[in-house]
């Protein structure tokens, strides 16, 4: 199959077709953000379009719902075609029937997109009333029809929820279900899996597949996860900065990239290989957790009740230079034992032994020369820096606050900089005047300002980019070889720890589920929960960087399009 | 790429910079900028009073009482021949005194409290409980209580106008806290050994500057209008200085034989809290993102 090249007349059997379309903000000076992509989606095919933040890959979605925000974007040309129909010139009342009939979407957080004061199967309903011609019994029968189609438990259950009641999971299967309920040919999915546990994830990638094969519904899949993209497409459309790189069917993509940028995008993706075992360069334990436990008590006025246990009995330890990671779910406490090492949060149980001396039951004023041992990065650099300081403001805070004087500390935080590598000069501008990875690194050197025996990295990677991912674990590498900080790296991604850790903790509802080298426990796992993650791993057969699949594995999926 | 033609040719923009922005009548906002004209008016004649006022505001003159309206008294003259212009002149510095000052005393003790309890839990609900106390009192009465035990001047009305606005501010701050507190720069600034007045002045206040500037221009509205209530019912500031509300009482008397009497400082009175209100609202859809409107249409 190759469609490089993209005929300017539809096939016939095609759902979607995008002709050189362009987006381009409104205002009098109009900036592209769609530079005349073309592409198209056949029957019952899974395509994927992926790229980083920023590529447009959500634009393309939303023009072709016709969803553009109407005070800020507009289509200037280009064509939709929806089974033949062009979108872009349809009227409202038109659109409106196509949006449920013909094409539906879902979308990235299911909490959001439905709405919280209904009922799941008012909220069905809502939609089959709309657009149906049904009777009521009809229409009973039809949701229960969909609920068990999307493999929910216990429908009638599920019919008389509301949203916060459901798993994530769960919603997402609910908003599957409103997207299939009228059978549209084609189901657009915007990173629909990007705020769900791998392991809910593989489910609904699973769901979304099964589904196409049984009603024979075309889908365009946006993310930006190659491991996911591995899993699921049959073709692929690389996008970048508005335009699309390269496509093409999965098998070419990912064995024979021929654009730099895709290439790069592919070796980026960390491997899920565990790293090679370093050598301990020294045998001091900087960090040592014992029996650590959080329970979030709810006792009322005059009764105790029992808490949430958040955390208990964890035992950790780290030498000085190494790195060991925490993986989990979301909800299984390894942000929780972040915080308690922080102590930013007080632990309920147990000791935190920082360099030999507990730290749990300090006070905040003896609790002030231990501060400056232990640092932290956290997860969202967007909300890290405070965006009304400079950058030098918030990476000398800590040093003025431990007595350097101000004019020292600026020309520390400017070698700082240089280290993290970013210019000098960024001292004065304002974290709004840099993208997210170089944020995080601001916010690394803001850590390394304190030159910490131990940095806390609470999934400090995960909101950025995946060649930016790259960089920065490629810096805290660095740093870490210069400096001989050790790392406390808190992470969902087990490809992400499989790079970085020397030792993996993996955690499930509070308790320490496994724990011991990475290769021990990433490659040979002993326990149930640690297989079913890395089972969960998207495109865990594939060996990215080096385009081909891992060996051993019993190969990607078969790439022909079912009829 | 060959597509890139189909992109219209986008105009460099061209910037200059200009020391002082040059007003295009057309880009202004009608309201705010007639409300900002008519305060302008208010407060200039205020400040000037003593210059523009033709006669000294309780100079009594027998021989020209309840004169209509003329060149020499613009507004015509009250009950004991004194100058209604020149008094509603002066009664505007009362009024602006007492709204500026109430809202500047109710932003300077309602910002640390409301720091504070949103600070610290343990302390949250007690101050919380003082501050549902104090707003549970009606304003006016509060202040006939407190200028009938500590005698009527201009410092016991500010005062008694004050106290009952000063839950509103801490309400308001409390709330910012409560939400920026729970920011990761502010944990990262509990992880860098920030002290905790550091954190407060540093990371937290900065955040509540814009919502305090909206309320305070309630607050000072609000304010002007309380005084006048309170000078209307006899329980203000002393008659021997003029102000909107006693002028307003004053004229009460001969209302139906001279309207003029209250309509002029009633009218001041109404346009000083309106162009407040309207200012107010204004910087409330241009400071908070969630109501801000786009000039951009």
């Amino acid at each position: 199959m190759s469609d490089h090249a993209h005929p300017a007349a539809a096939s016939t059997g095609d759902v979607l077709v995008v002709e050189d379309l362009v987006v381009t903000t409104r205002g009098r000076e109009p900036a592209p953000i769609l530079d005349g992509i073309s592409l198209r989606v056949g029957a019952g095919e899974t395509v994927c379009l992926v790229g980083e933040s920023g590529s447009g890959k959500s634009v393309t979605s939303l023009a072709t719902m016709g969803l553009l925000p109407k005070g800020a974007l507009t289509a200037r040309s280009g064509r939709i075609l929806v089974e033949g129909e062009d979108v872009l010139t349809a009227s409202s009342a038109r659109l409106r029937q196509l949006r449920a009939t013909r094409m539906s979407m879902i979308f990235q957080e299911p909490m959001t997109a439905l709405n919280p004061v209904m009922t799941v199967e008012s909220q069905l309903e809502e939609v089959l009333s709309a657009h149906a011609s049904m009777s009521t019994a009809d229409r009973r029968t039809r949701i229960r029809d969909i609920l068990s189609l999307v493999h929910l438990p216990d429908v009638e259950r599920m019919c008389r929820s509301y949203p916060h009641q459901l798993s994530g999971g769960q919603r997402q299967r609910v908003m599957i279900a409103m997207a299939l309920v009228l059978e549209p040919r084609l189901l657009i999915a915007d990173e629909p899996t990007t705020a769900l546990d791998v392991t809910t994830q593989k489910q609904i990638l699973k769901l979304i597949r099964e589904i196409q094969e049984r009603l024979g519904t075309s889908v365009l899949f946006i993310t930006h996860d190659m491991g996911v993209v591995a899993d699921i497409a049959d073709r692929v459309y690389v996008m970048r900065a508005g335009e699309i790189v390269e496509s093409g069917p999965i098998q070419a993509i990912l064995t024979a990239p021929t654009k730099p940028y895709t290439r790069n995008l592919l070796t980026a993706v960390p491997a899920l290989r565990p790293r090679d075992a370093r050598p301990a360069a020294s045998r001091e334990i900087v960090l040592e957790t014992s029996a650590l436990g959080m329970t979030y008590s709810q006792g009322s006025l005059f009764r105790k009740r029992e808490g949430t246990v958040a955390a208990m009995d964890v035992n950790l330890i780290l030498g000085r230079g190494r790195t060991l990671g925490i993986v989990g779910e979301s909800g299984s406490g390894k942000s929780t034992v972040a915080r308690c090492v922080m102590r930013l949060i007080e632990p309920t149980a147990g000791s935190i032994r920082l360099r030999g001396s507990d730290i749990s039951g300090l006070s905040r004023r003896a609790l002030r020369p231990w501060r400056k041992r232990i640092q932290m990065i956290f997860q969202d650099p967007n909300r890290s820096l405070n965006p009304r300081l400079t950058v030098g403001d918030s990476i000398t805070e800590g040093p003025i606050n431990y007595g350097t004087p101000p004019r020292e500390a600026r020309e520390q935080a400017k070698t700082l900089l240089e280290l993290v590598g970013l210019p000098k000069d960024a001292i004065d501008r304002h974290p709004h005047q840099f993208s997210g990875g170089q944020r995080q690194r601001i916010a690394i050197a803001r850590a390394l300002a304190m030159e910490p025996d131990v940095l806390v990295a609470d999934e400090a990677v995960s909101a950025l980019d995946v060649s930016v991912q790259a960089q920065v674990l490629d810096l805290l590498d660095d740093i870490q070889a210069r400096l001989g900080v050790a790392l406390l790296f808190i992470t969902h991604d087990l490809r992400v720890a499989a790079q970085i850790c020397d030792e993996v903790v993996v955690m499930q509802r509070g308790r320490v589920v496994e724990y011991g080298p990475t290769a021990e426990v990433l490659g040979n796992p002993r326990e149930a929960y640690t297989r079913e993650l890395i089972d969960a791993a998207p495109g865990r057969y594939w060996d990215f960087p080096n385009f081909r699949p891992l060996p051993g594995a019993a190969g990607f999926r078969d790439t022909t399009v079912p009829a | 790429m060959a597509r890139r033609d189909t992109l219209p040719p986008i105009a460099e923009p061209v910037i200059k910079r200009r020391f002082l922005p040059r007003i295009e009548l057309a880009d202004l906002r009608f309201a705010p900028t007639l409300a900002a004209i008519c305060l302008a008016v208010i407060v200039i004649g205020a400040l000037l009073a003593p210059v523009i006022a033709p006669f000294d505001p309780i100079a009594m003159n027998p021989m020209e009482r309840l004169a209509g309206a003329s060149a020499t008294h613009p507004f015509g003259t009250d009950a004991y021949g004194r100058d209604v212009f020149s008094r509603t002149l002066y009664g505007a510095r009362v009024s602006l005194i007492v709204g500026i000052g109430a809202a500047l005393v109710a932003v300077l003790i309602g910002l640390p409290l409301g720091l504070i309890s949103g600070f610290f839990r343990w302390l949250d609900a007690i101050l919380m409980r003082i501050m549902d106390g104090l707003m549970a009192i009606p304003s006016v009465l509060l202040a006939i209580a407190i200028v009938s035990l500590a005698g009527s001047s201009l410092w016991t009305v500010l005062i008694a106008i004050t106290i009952p606005e000063i839950p509103r501010v801490v309400r308001l701050v409390r709330s910012v806290v409560l939400s920026a507190r729970e920011e990761p720069y502010v944990e990262a600034a509990i992880a860098v050994g920030s002290s905790l007045p550091k954190i407060m002045w540093r990371h937290l206040t900065p955040n509540t500057i814009a919502p305090l500037i909206v309320q305070g221009t309630y607050v000072c509205a609000s304010a002007i209008l309380t005084e006048a209530i309170l000078s209307f019912l006899g329980a203000g500031i002393g008659t021997e200085t003029p102000s909107w509300g006693n002028i307003m009482s004053e004229g009460r008397l001969y209302f139906q034989l001279k309207p003029s009497l209250i309509f002029w400082p009633g009218l001041f009175l109404s346009l000083a809290i309106l162009s407040i209100n309207i200012l107010g609202d204004t910087a409330r859809d241009v400071m908070d993102p969630r109501l801000g409107k786009k000039r951009e249409a």
